[in-house]
């Protein structure tokens, strides 16, 4: 059982680091690397939403820890001239704060409360990143340095990106580090007693609270969790797209998180990694729908949701019980 | 010796309404105490004062001399002092094996991140919360269906399940919540049977609610009754039996229903 899972893991390093690139090389549609660096970290994000979901919390505000993480590293970057790799942690650590301080009050809520406080932090983000000198409101910053050179003890570890003859590899193989290193965490935290203490949250509180269970806390530590993610998130996006605006990140892009979970499940930890690529594909593909992409996408989201409600990967599920 | 739980003069008014009006009395280590009284009496109320998930309006309830009214349930679980519900509070989606061991949370010496990271101390602790619930599921006699959904149980057998959530946290006195409620005779004796043994062989004492006159007055070492929020009697079976007040709230049903 183990051994299989191994073998998965090892098949998927070898498509995203190996099968990838040369398709990419080969056919020359350099630009995919783009889309798939995006993939791989709205994944991330995703992942964070998914976790709260995972305490029984409905998420529909990652979009402002995204634009947080992004302009905490961006500021930093570009005005006190730290190292984009020390930013990334940093920009993960500011939300979480932040989210501590929110979430304490916000947390206490259920179902659609909760989810419609959520919806409003991304625009109370947004209108933050407007009014305050900092981020020099809707103007934005523009011009990020690339990433500089990482290095430890006089060991380079990832080259500076401005002498790299294509950043565009360099950021697909950073996000998807990125992604592997959230989703195996993720995985680990599920598969660990935090991660039972929060099903067991998910599925009845009171109950949870009664068997010695600090309820309180373990949705807050969820939440900085899941708010980490989407910090460094959006630091990264704002370092590989070199520039950040309160519109980077607004409330189709929190719902967007919350969609990309839904589609993949809510049951499984790989759920939103899936449902991410399905779904910012998908969108793209039905571009040759022209004006009728939009209907056919939300058309084919409903018909999901009523067939597949437990996403993509409960199909996998439904072929075992019928072995 | 002080009693293990003394409810001194508590109070509940939900606005106008007074749901528990000063009720004391004091629980004694290792007996079974229960606290009956007709429908809308205040039981349940009472209940979720003493493990402190209402807040108290006035009057406290002290565990071994210390004050325990204020604090946050799951601090009062940690305590000793741990609640059950009635049967459709379970963990629903996951099995039997799994909610007991779950439930094992306090007894845990690793900390999260030490389950997170997997230390030494975090995997001794999980073998140690899988064969104690493996002795809760033979304590329980629920064996047949310890992999079983907790969502596909029977009644009778989630009742024995929230009972064995209960014990896993290692409680000193463990609040029933109406443990009888929809059973039939055989099914009823043989819980009595469980909750003495709880007591005898576990040695938690046990405070519980009840409606199931019969059951009661085999099982209670003391009874308290209520009516209307307020403590109307207390005493020994025989002496509640012979209660004209517990009598006259009791009017209008069977003598049967209180086990005459």
């Amino acid at each position: 059982m183990i051994g299989k899972k191994l073998l998965g893991f090892i098949a998927f390093l070898v498509v995203v680091f190996v099968l990838v690139p040369l398709f990419i090389s080969a056919t020359g549609r350099w630009d995919f690397f783009y889309t798939l660096t995006s993939v791989a970290l709205l994944s991330v994000g995703a992942a964070g939403v998914w976790l709260t979901f995972y305490i029984g919390r409905i998420n529909i505000g990652q979009g402002a820890y995204a634009l947080i993480g992004g302009y905490v590293s961006t500021i930093l970057v570009t005005q006190a001239n730290v190292s984009f790799w020390l930013t990334l942690p940093l920009a993960g650590l500011f939300c979480a704060i932040i989210s501590v301080a929110i979430g304490f009050p916000i947390l206490r809520l259920r179902g659609v409360y909760f989810a419609m406080v959520t919806l409003v932090l991304t625009e109370v983000a947004r209108l933050t990143a407007l009014a305050l000198p900092i981020t020099n409101g809707a103007k934005g910053i523009t011009s990020i340095p690339l990433p500089g050179e990482l290095s430890i003890f006089g060991l380079t570890i990832i080259p500076a990106f401005g002498t790299l003859s294509n950043p565009r590899f360099g950021f697909y193989i950073m996000a998807v580090l990125l992604m592997i290193i959230t989703y195996l965490v993720l995985w680990r935290i599920v598969n660990s007693r935090l991660g039972h203490l929060c099903r067991s949250l998910q599925q009845n509180e009171e109950l949870s609270a009664s068997i010695g269970v600090n309820t309180a806390y373990l949705r807050v530590l969820a939440y900085a969790i899941s708010s980490f993610f989407g910090g460094i998130a959006g630091a990264m996006f704002a370092s590989i797209a070199q520039s950040i605006y309160p519109s980077s990140f607004v409330v189709a892009d929190s719902v967007n998180f919350m969609l990309y979970c839904f589609l993949g499940g809510l049951g499984y930890v790989f759920g939103p990694m899936l449902g991410t690529l399905l779904l910012y594909f998908g969108w793209d593909l039905l571009s040759i729908a022209r004006e009728y992409q939009l209907l056919i996408y939300s058309g084919v989201m409903i018909l999901l949701m009523l067939v597949l409600p437990n996403g993509v990967l409960s199909l996998l599920d439904k072929k075992e019980g019928s072995r | 010796m002080t009693p293990i739980l003394q409810i001194k003069n508590i109070t509940k008014r939900y606005g106008g309404l007074t749901a528990v009006n000063d009720v004391s009395f004091d629980v004694k280590a290792g007996e079974i105490l229960s606290v009956i009284g007709p429908n809308g009496a205040g039981k349940s109320t009472l209940f979720k004062l003493i493990s402190s998930f209402v807040p108290a309006t006035s009057g406290e309830v002290l565990f071994n001399g210390g004050r325990i009214s204020s604090l946050a349930p799951h601090k009062v679980a940690q305590m000793g002092v741990v609640r059950t519900f009635q049967e459709t509070t379970i963990f629903r989606s996951m099995t039997v094996r799994e909610n007991i061991i779950v439930s094992h949370h306090l007894r845990s010496k690793a900390s999260l991140f030490g389950f997170f990271l997997g230390t030494k101390q975090a995997k001794e602790d999980e073998a140690a919360f899988a064969s104690s619930a493996d002795d809760i599921v033979d304590f329980l006699g629920l064996q047949a269906i310890r992999n079983e959904l907790a969502s596909n149980l029977p009644q009778g057998h989630l009742r024995a399940l929230g009972m064995a959530i209960g014990l896993a946290t290692d409680p000193k006195v463990i609040l029933l919540d109406e443990p009888f409620a929809g059973m039939n005779h055989d099914e009823t004796m043989k819980m009595v049977g469980l909750v003495r043994r709880l007591r005898d062989e576990r040695g938690v004492t046990v405070l519980l609610v009840e409606h199931d006159m019969p059951a009661v007055m085999k099982i209670s070492d003391r009874i308290v009754c209520i009516n209307f929020g307020q403590k109307i009697a207390e005493g020994t079976p025989q002496e509640i039996r012979e209660n004209e007040k517990v009598i006259e709230a009791y009017l209008g049903s069977e003598d049967a229903a209180i086990g005459m």
